[in-house]
């Protein structure tokens, strides 16, 4: 075998300094950058503070109300974390069906995911909250059965907003799942029945552990749309205790007649817990995106154009260069 | 060992495979080639029922099995077929969500419900036969194009099966991975496991191979020992095939 000719010490330590200055170089024009950008936002800020003062804008109310609507953060949170795990685990049997040949499960689950998807959130709550207790109050009258039964179809406004977000979002996730499951591959899914797998043994052990790497990402970025969703479970009416930060602030705001001051409140409350799981988001997506990562050189090369991305995507949601890396597969559309 | 019979296969209304006859017998090594679109890889795909046979019969031991609607007996039976035979792929097909050593034990501990710590066991030593004890805990992503087809020859092995079919397992690697991966086949041989190697190595083939056999357009045109059939092919499609690949490889 051939040796390479050595190179001199000396003109790799130039080499080296000359990659240094253009790394520096490319890291001060990016500080400069988002210094810049920065500004703009405190700017946004500055003259939409000047504006609301001029217009009587109730500062104090807003600074007496805040502690209460932010509570409601909870609700959103509790809201939130239950619709996703239901979604989720419709989302897996939704895309199992989708791709099995069986009319049965094929037929269901195209059903439920036109249904789903093709009719409106807000309209899904409603039937869940009022219609279901009609139907079930038919059913006991004509069936004769006990009352008891009709007692448990009538759900709480919480109950009701978990499963209808939990359908909802399940029908869209179905399609995210359903691709990433493809995502796979074929090889996988031939190396698996080769040595003799049968279909549950290969989707648990072979196919599922890579598409969920896959759907992740995705998946985080339902749950944090879906944070803002929870708001509208606030129009199936609540018990006081489980205000939600849009019906806190709308309900105070409105014994007060400081409308804009209650709305705006509660949208902060959404814009931050939204800025929150972003952050934790793009934290999780570049872990994922390591894993069985070729070498150590990829990852520390990754490392100084990825926390640029950290810092874009904390105000946009996947700013420029967002998640790259990842594989990219279709949304389940707009909600 | 294993006994194909009258197999045909269509895929839509293209006939790829238009009646085929193979018998081979225990520790036999066979090598099938031929053009591609042949019908070579299809007859291997067929053997373990990744493709369905449009008509005729697979046996491997002493099982029998034809294609047809798969209810859960016919998917049941299949899957104890494929038990006996380990499949090598082209393009590896390893687990990149397992290590080397759990892509080897995954067959073992999930299909045959073999404790792990024993499967752990025989599962480091397939991995010390083909060279790559110091890998076992490592994951695919890490490993060079002729380990990975490594790792997966000892995945299949790893199922104790009657018969090994590899198909074109060098087709995918750098020529330098090549030797490697064929040195493993070599020692396999030598082993007196019971081979089908699709495959363009005639070095290999000449070395290792009882018998070759010659698919063209969905057939087998001709057989018989490497010596002749490189030597002396019978057929002019043979000869010009021969004549293209040692041209490739000399």
């Amino acid at each position: 075998m051939a040796e390479a000719p050595q190179r001199s010490t000396e003109e790799e330590e130039e080499a080296n300094a000359r990659r240094r200055a253009f790394a520096m170089a490319a890291a001060y024009e990016e500080r400069k950058f988002r210094f810049r950008v920065a500004l703009v936002w405190l700017a946004i800020f500055i003259v939409a503070t000047v504006f609301l003062s001029m217009a009587k804008f109730d500062w104090g109310w807003m600074i007496d109300k805040a502690p209460q609507i932010f509570k409601g953060a909870w609700v959103t949170l509790y809201i939130s974390f239950c619709s996703i795990i239901l979604a989720i685990i419709l989302a897996v049997l939704g895309a199992l069906a989708r791709l099995s040949k069986n009319p049965i499960a094929y037929g269901v689950s195209g059903f439920y995911t036109s249904f789903f998807r093709g009719t409106p959130l807000i309209v899904q709550l409603f039937m869940w909250y009022f219609a279901i207790p009609q139907v079930a109050l038919n059913v006991v009258a004509k069936f004769g059965l006990p009352s008891s039964f009709y007692r448990a179809s009538v759900l709480s406004a919480v109950l009701a907003g978990i499963l209808g977000l939990g359908f909802n979002y399940g029908a869209y996730m179905t399609e995210i799942f359903r691709a990433g499951i493809l995502a796979v591959g074929p090889g996988q899914t031939e190396a698996a029945e080769a040595i003799g797998m049968t279909y549950s043994q290969r989707m648990r052990r072979v196919v599922l552990p890579q598409a969920f790497k896959i759907i992740i990402p995705p998946t985080a970025n339902e749950f944090i749309a879906m944070t803002k969703d929870t708001a509208l479970v606030g129009f199936l009416g609540s018990t006081l205790f489980w205000y939600d930060p849009f019906t806190y602030g709308r309900t105070l705001g409105t014994l007060d007649s400081r409308f804009i001051e209650g709305l705006l409140v509660a949208a902060s409350v959404y814009w931050i817990l939204t800025g929150i799981l972003t952050f934790f988001q793009t934290k999780l997506e570049r872990k994922l995106a390591k894993a069985y990562a070729r070498s150590n050189v990829d990852e520390q090369s990754a490392d100084v154009p990825s926390r640029s991305q950290r810092w874009f995507s904390l105000g946009g949601g996947g700013g420029p260069g967002g998640g790259a890396g990842m594989t990219q597969i279709p949304e389940g559309g707009d909600h | 060992m294993v006994k194909v019979e009258g197999l045909h296969k269509y895929f839509g209304p293209l006939e790829v495979i238009k009646g085929v006859d193979l018998e081979i017998r225990e520790g036999e090594v066979i090598v099938v080639f031929g053009k591609s679109g042949s019908g070579k890889s299809t007859m291997l795909r067929c053997i373990n029922f990744l493709e369905e046979p449009t008509d005729g019969t697979i046996q491997i031991g002493d099982m029998k099995l034809s294609g047809g609607h798969r209810n859960r007996r016919k998917r049941e039976q299949i899957r104890q077929l494929r038990i006996q035979a380990g499949m090598v792929f082209q393009d590896f097909n390893l687990f990149p969500n397992m290590t080397a050593l759990e892509n080897v034990m995954e067959g073992p501990v999930t299909v045959k419900k073999i404790p792990r710590d024993q499967a752990e066991r025989t599962g480091r030593e397939t991995l010390q036969k083909v060279g790559l004890a110091e890998k076992a805990e490592q994951h695919p992503a890490r490993l060079s194009g002729g380990q990975k087809q490594r790792v997966a020859i000892a995945r299949a092995l790893a199922m104790e099966p009657k018969v090994m079919l590899f198909d074109e397992p060098t087709s995918a690697l750098d020529p330098e991975l090549i030797g490697e991966v064929l040195q493993v086949m070599k020692d396999l041989a030598q082993s007196g496991m019971t081979m089908i190697v699709v495959t363009h190595e005639m070095g290999f083939a000449r070395e290792v191979a009882d018998r070759m056999v010659f698919f063209n357009d969905g057939v087998i045109l001709e057989q018989g020992p490497p010596a002749d059939l490189i030597g002396n092919p019978q057929f002019e499609q043979t000869r010009k095939f021969l004549s293209a690949v040692l041209e490739g490889t000399n």
